[in-house]
């Protein structure tokens, strides 16, 4: 695992950012060979998704050949409503980038058959040729998308039933009415994430720090279901100081003693005639 | 990147770098259209996998929804009042030439006549749609003759009526057809007013209070039995009494229905209207004001003497006197004059200005789902959506979509 640490959340935006950015542009993408990216959502990657726009804006970064798979989407609430999370990738993300619409992936939580839109999606990830790079974020009990506490950790892309602690966290978006909130939701598995080439978690603030240090300094345990990228080859946990209180202080200065090296990650690629 | 056809074969427009006026507030978004209606971009963009075929540069400036003016007699040597034989035509000419103002809908407005005139004018134009060749008619208003000898300003006396027992054939004897009528003024001080009023609401047009010498307490039955607008508020009225406001009571009344609003009509042209006057009346009603240019003839001409039909008037400025006098003959306000004006006067917010003379008057018409808004599926066509007017620190852009861009400077 890589734990990167920055001073704030912008910090941590950014450096995720750039990270993505560069993976993109290290790739080449191009009409025979579409860059995979997953996606998540919520109030944690809203910086990330701001400066990926911005470098798109500058023409830093095209994406014309990135496919993009979410993690997941609510059931029964309708496409357009403000809190879906189709509205959110499209007024976040989408509608301000050159993606097209057809390289966008998100689950449908209006079908008739749940379970097969789940098995289909899984299918379009395995022809596009897999997900290199999953971006997600961690709930303050340690999910994954909505893989709650006791998912297994092999899971595919599935119908959860989520945990009243998560319906508690999304109340805000609506109207702090909890009976507003959906109770199921579609979701790709701990096992779609962890079938990715790469998988970068983005943590900020202190009431993700017990997650956090649950999820890379305990054991993997299927009650906090990050805690599952223990075991995948390329992990990063991006993250701001908040984020790191509750880790022991001698596992934040050694990543933090990284930094140097970690940095080269993100620096500017070297410039070269624009493409597209 | 062309749509993928799915739903349409129509090209999308989208306007970028502008601001709109959605939900009562200015919005920093593009503006979706096609074929005359606005789109949901995230609809296009999930549904149908679409996208621009043209991207229009707004350069920072407003969209906002088309100016509707409910109340003009005429304009550039035309009166609507005139039983000529191509009545269309000199509507259709005005209506081109307010384009340019930014009004893309009106009713053009009749003042008494005698029922020869309006036999004759009233079949010649239908309610219709407006394009790049003019603004779109909602149709008439009709302003007397069932209205107050007292108060009836410049209105010729001897064609005023009362309402005859049986008022509405009555009504329909003077006027030979509503059928594209959209408001009517009347008094309802006036007998057998209650009847008529009713029946007019109940046929959906909008009965509207002016050159009246009505209380209160009459003007209040009035709005009970439907009626829903004022016609210029403060003029060809009682005026505001503390103990009886009269028709401008209404601004303030708690004997309106509920769920109702009373909108009133204001010439905000600086000569009509005091300031303080406006601002009493937008203070006390800011959602019930509705900007009318209630334009003459002579709107629209240059500076200078002009013979129109009986009379001779001079313009000075903004000024439209009865020719060597200093009696004002008649409102030559354009409507993107009124709406500066309106703003500067009342010190009021953009987006209410703006919302004044497009969401109020078609909330007045009953047609504010498909106009006066720049909501998903309403018209954005050259008729409908326009933009707009010139502030000190905002340019105004028409951009039809599908007419090349023109800018209205400071």
């Amino acid at each position: 695992m890589k734990l990167i640490i920055l001073n704030d959340y912008d910090q941590a935006s950014e450096w995720a950012a750039k990270y993505i950015r560069n993976k993109i542009l290290q790739f080449s993408p191009g009409p025979n060979k579409y860059f995979t990216l997953g996606l998540p959502t919520g109030s944690t990657p809203l910086g990330c998704y701001k400066k990926l726009i911005e470098y798109y804006k500058n023409g830093d970064l095209s994406f014309q050949y990135v496919k993009t798979f979410n993690m997941d989407e609510y059931v029964g609430l309708p496409r357009d409503h403000p809190e879906s999370y189709h509205s959110f990738m499209w007024n976040n993300f989408f509608k301000h980038i050159d993606i097209k619409a057809e390289n966008t992936h998100i689950l449908d939580g209006n079908t008739a058959d749940l379970q097969a839109e789940c098995d289909s999606f899984e299918k379009k990830i395995t022809a596009a040729g897999g997900i290199q790079l999953f971006v997600g974020g961690i709930g303050p009990d340690g999910h994954i998308a909505f893989n709650e506490p006791g998912s297994s950790l092999v899971s595919r892309t599935r119908v959860k039933t989520l945990a009243k602690d998560t319906i508690m966290a999304n109340a805000r978006f609506f109207d702090g009415d909890l009976s507003k909130v959906p109770t199921m939701a579609l979701t790709v598995g701990v096992g779609t994430v962890m079938d990715a080439k790469e998988v970068m978690i983005l943590i900020t603030g202190a009431h993700k720090a017990f997650a956090l240090y649950k999820a890379i300094e305990e054991g993997v345990n299927h009650m906090w279901t990050v805690s599952a990228f223990q075991q995948h080859p390329q992990t990063i946990f991006v993250c701001d100081e908040d984020a790191t209180l509750e880790l022991r202080v001698k596992t934040v200065k050694y990543f933090k003693g990284m930094m140097h090296v970690h940095n080269k990650l993100v620096e500017s690629p070297p410039s070269e005639p624009k493409k597209n | 990147m062309p749509s993928n056809k799915s739903v349409s074969d129509a090209p999308i427009t989208q306007f970028i770098n502008c601001r709109i006026l959605r939900d009562n507030e200015l919005q920093r978004e593009d503006l979706w259209v096609r074929e005359g209606r606005i789109l949901d971009p995230e609809k296009l963009f999930f549904d149908e996998q679409g996208y621009a075929d043209k991207r229009v540069d707004c350069g920072g400036s407003i969209i906002a929804p088309g100016f509707i003016d409910v109340q003009i007699n005429g304009g550039y040597g035309i009166d609507f009042s005139q039983a000529s034989e191509d009545v269309s035509d000199g509507v259709s000419f005005v209506a081109k030439k307010i384009l340019e103002h930014g009004v893309t809908s009106f009713c053009p407005t009749l003042v008494t006549s005698p029922p020869e005139v309006y036999h004759k004018v009233l079949p010649q134009v239908k309610v219709h749609d407006g394009g790049p060749h003019g603004a779109g008619v909602l149709g008439f208003h009709l302003e007397g003759p069932f209205i107050s000898a007292e108060k009836k300003g410049a209105h010729p006396e001897k064609y005023l009526r009362t309402f005859k027992s049986g008022g509405l054939e009555h009504l329909m004897e003077v006027y030979g057809s509503l059928d594209d009528v959209a408001i009517v003024t009347l008094a309802p001080e006036l007998p057998g007013s209650q009847s008529v009023v009713r029946e007019l609401s109940q046929r959906g047009i909008t009965v509207s209070l002016g050159h009246s010498a009505a209380d209160l307490s009459q003007a209040e039955e009035a709005v009970q039995q439907g009626a829903s607008f004022i016609t210029h508020l403060f003029n060809a009225m009682l005026p505001f009494h503390h103990r009886d406001p009269g028709i401008v009571g209404l601004l303030t009344s708690d004997r309106i229905p509920a769920g109702r609003v009373v909108y009133y009509g204001m010439i905000a042209d600086g000569i009509h209207t005091n300031p303080a006057a406006l601002r009493i009346a937008h203070r006390a009603h800011p959602s019930g004001l509705v900007l009318v240019t209630d334009a003459i003839t002579a709107m629209g001409l240059p500076p200078g003497r002009h013979t129109l039909g009986q009379q001779v008037i001079e313009i000075q400025g903004l000024h439209a006197y009865v020719a060597g006098t200093k009696t004002l003959s008649g409102s030559i306000a354009t409507m993107d004059m009124c709406v500066r004006h309106f703003k500067q006067v009342s010190g009021c917010s953009v987006q209410e200005a703006l919302e004044a003379a497009s969401l109020h008057p078609a909330q007045l018409l009953g047609i504010s789902p498909k106009k006066g808004k720049l909501d998903y599926g309403s018209d954005a066509g050259q008729s409908r959506l326009h933009l707009y007017f010139c502030l000190p620190a905002v340019r105004a852009a028409v951009v039809p979509p599908l007419c090349p861009q023109r800018f209205l400077g400071c």
